[in-house]
């Protein structure tokens, strides 16, 4: 198995540098750059304009800008202050000014060293914003995994039981209607109803604006994360009561569940120890692709109701073409998809042995 | 002999199935008995066609011009001076808004799907068919593709091509450039789905012996194998058709879709949030229709799925 998990492990890293150098190609191509963005400002003089664009080093071909992306600058020879004069690299120190002291080189150290640059926009490094973002990602991502397990298995545990009557029909009709519903709508009218006309709960944003930007702990703010945990939960809840009444039918036709009625077992007990636990198995398997999921942000939901967290600020610096924090936001979602995926195959052949590595 | 028929005829000796229907005729009965199906059916098929008469529901029935605007009439309530939706914003009529929106919205997501099955159905016989490297490259092509957050792809080839301010192409900006890429990034679960029927059809009696009978590659994926897969191509539409529809309303909604003053439903409710107080229905009738019509489409997919299951036993 450590072996299997090596070598998948190995081949995400062509997939990686395959997602990152088309991620950045797209960007990369389009015409009027993060420079043109930043420069709205009329007053700004050219010269002004022209360093600004030698800082960030737009004016160099594509493949250059994603070489210093993904190895830094200490090591290349390049212009990193936009003065005009091109620097040393530690390789080869140059004196362009011929003042008797070799240029500094540049102070990137590239994504690969673990930098990941800095926002344009915000003037800090990448990381930072990052950092910042994960915990509100994080908790609307885990809050609303839980509700879509808590409701969809035992939702699809009791349709299954229950087949062919009214909770299985009703459940079913919900299922499909939650997967018809897009999920910005979804929100708005329940920011309409549950915020505007009742005013029971907040319509957006993570808790009450304070003066230090932080937010209290999440007990004291529960209200902030009903609707978005519901909003983002809908999709969960659908898949996974779903494919619980299936793997319970499927359980249910089972020798070993006639044995357990025939033991005299109560219905709870048949149904809930003998047949839900085992039915559970395929379901788990869905867990590692949706805990990954989570990092990836939940653009939709999340600017929506202003939750300050990975999908947000993703949207708002592609508008912004704010380009590395948009690298950061999709590196960090590929990450978690592959390892994800890989979780999940590695849980289903440890659930279930009759499944080998190969 | 197909594995279906094989079905059919057990079924039949079992005494479930009539002797003697294809399985064509069993699907298209079995279609008409399933009146949920022909509902969404029916429903789906008026709203294309109250789509595609737009202009002439417009002009002789509301007697109203979708694109006229007067401030002095924005936010009327339903019903109210002729206006049977009210009006927006700017005081446009909404149904006639919605109609025009439903060809934009109905438009790409049929054409995104139908360019996403071209591609995933050709590409998936191939790899399926001739399997080794190909196969190899392409499947690497689709995890790769599949590991990026799929709407943040999005978001960056709509930023980077049709919200670029500098980008100056009139082409590039328009509908056709939402289908082109809404399709171009669509096609690999089709693929995935196509390329594992080919697989277990390429060793099937009736392959081998096209083959054997010498036709070639082309004939027998396309002439041989691709009717095979009808099934699956129709469910596919139908589903994609609708999750479509999802995806262009969310980028729209996000202003990166369908740029005013073209409306889609998407589109129609972006800043909708600041109209809870003046004109609730501008919230509530776009996103109604985007339901309907996906909650349609996926009844028709899922319909469809019942009807050629040959597994499916008859009531």
């Amino acid at each position: 198995m450590f072996k299997y998990t090596l070598r998948r492990l190995i081949q995400a890293i062509p997939t990686l540098i395959g997602i990152s150098m088309f991620a950045y190609l797209l960007m990369g191509l389009s015409p009027g750059g993060p420079v043109k963005a930043l420069t709205f400002d009329p007053k700004m003089r050219p010269e002004q304009r022209e360093r600004l664009a030698l800082q960030l080093g737009v004016n160099d071909p594509i493949p250059v800008q994603y070489l210093r992306w993904l190895l830094g600058d200490t090591w290349m020879r390049w212009d990193s202050d936009g003065d005009g004069v091109s620097d040393g690299s530690f390789l080869i120190p140059i004196d362009a000014n011929n003042d008797g002291v070799p240029e500094p080189p540049g102070t990137r150290q590239g994504v690969l060293r673990g930098d990941w640059g800095r926002s344009i926009f915000e003037k800090r490094p990448v990381a930072d914003i990052i950092r910042e973002r994960v915990p509100a990602t994080l908790e609307l991502g885990i809050s609303s995994l839980l509700l879509g397990l808590f409701l969809g298995v035992p939702i699809g545990v009791l349709a299954a039981v229950r087949r062919g009557g009214w909770f299985d029909s009703i459940t079913r009709i919900t299922a499909v209607l939650f997967n018809a519903v897009p999920v910005f709508w979804l929100g708005l009218i329940l920011i309409l109803v549950f915020g505007s006309w009742l005013r029971l709960l907040p319509m957006g944003s993570r808790c009450p604006s304070t003066l230090t930007g932080g937010c209290p702990p999440i007990t004291q703010r529960l209200e902030y994360l009903i609707l978005p945990t519901f909003v983002l939960a809908t999709g969960g809840i659908a898949v996974y009561s779903r494919y619980m009444r299936a793997s319970m039918l499927d359980v249910i036709g089972q020798d070993y569940i006639r044995t357990a009625k025939a033991k005299g077992l109560s219905g709870r007990q048949v149904w809930f120890t003998h047949g839900a636990r085992n039915a559970l198995i395929p379901v788990a398997t869905f867990l590692g692709p949706s805990v990954a999921g989570l990092l990836g942000g939940a653009p939709i939901t999340e600017t929506i109701f202003s939750w300050p967290g990975l999908g947000r600020v993703g949207v708002s610096s592609v508008l912004q073409k704010d380009y590395n924090v948009v690298m950061a936001v999709v590196i960090l979602g590929a990450v978690a998809t592959i390892i994800g995926y890989l979780i999940s195959d590695i849980l289903y052949a440890l659930i279930d042995p009759r499944i080998r590595f190969s | 002999m197909t594995a279906q028929t094989q079905d059919i005829i057990n079924l039949s000796i079992k005494g479930q199935v009539e002797v003697g229907e294809s399985l064509t005729t069993l699907a298209l009965r079995r279609l008409r008995r399933d009146k949920l199906t022909i509902v969404a059916l029916i429903v789906v098929a008026t709203l294309v066609m109250l789509s595609v008469c737009a202009p002439l529901i417009e002009r002789y029935v509301l007697h109203v011009d979708y694109t006229r605007t007067d401030i002095s009439k924005a936010f009327l309530p339903m019903f109210a001076d002729g206006h049977i939706l009210g009006t927006d914003d700017l005081g446009r009529d909404h149904l006639a808004r919605l109609l025009y929106a439903g060809q934009i919205s109905l438009g790409i997501a049929f054409t995104a799907a139908i360019l996403s099955l071209v591609i995933g159905i050709s590409l998936g016989i191939i790899t399926g068919y001739y399997g080794g490297v190909l196969d190899d490259v392409i499947m690497w092509f689709i995890s790769t593709l599949n590991s990026i957050p799929s709407f943040f792809l999005l978001l960056i080839v709509s930023a980077a091509i049709i919200t670029n301010p500098d980008l100056n192409n009139t082409f590039l900006k328009g509908p056709f450039a939402l289908v082109a890429f809404l399709g171009l990034l669509g096609w690999t679960g089709t693929t995935r789905l196509v390329r594992g029927e080919t697989l277990s059809l390429r060793e099937r009696e009736f392959i081998i012996s096209a083959r054997a009978v010498g036709a070639s590659p082309i004939r027998v994926m396309f002439i041989h194998i691709m009717p095979n897969l009808l099934s699956i191509v129709v469910i596919t539409l139908a589903l994609d058709i609708g999750s479509l529809i999802l995806v262009e309303s969310a980028l729209s909604f996000l202003g990166l879709g369908v740029q005013a003053p073209l409306a889609s439903w998407g589109n129609m409710l972006t800043n909708s949030q600041s109209f809870f107080n003046k004109g609730v229905h501008l919230v509530i009738v776009p996103g109604l229709m985007i339901v309907v019509t996906v909650l349609c489409l996926y009844v028709i997919g899922d319909g469809v799925r019942d009807a050629v299951d040959p597994m499916t036993v008859d009531k």
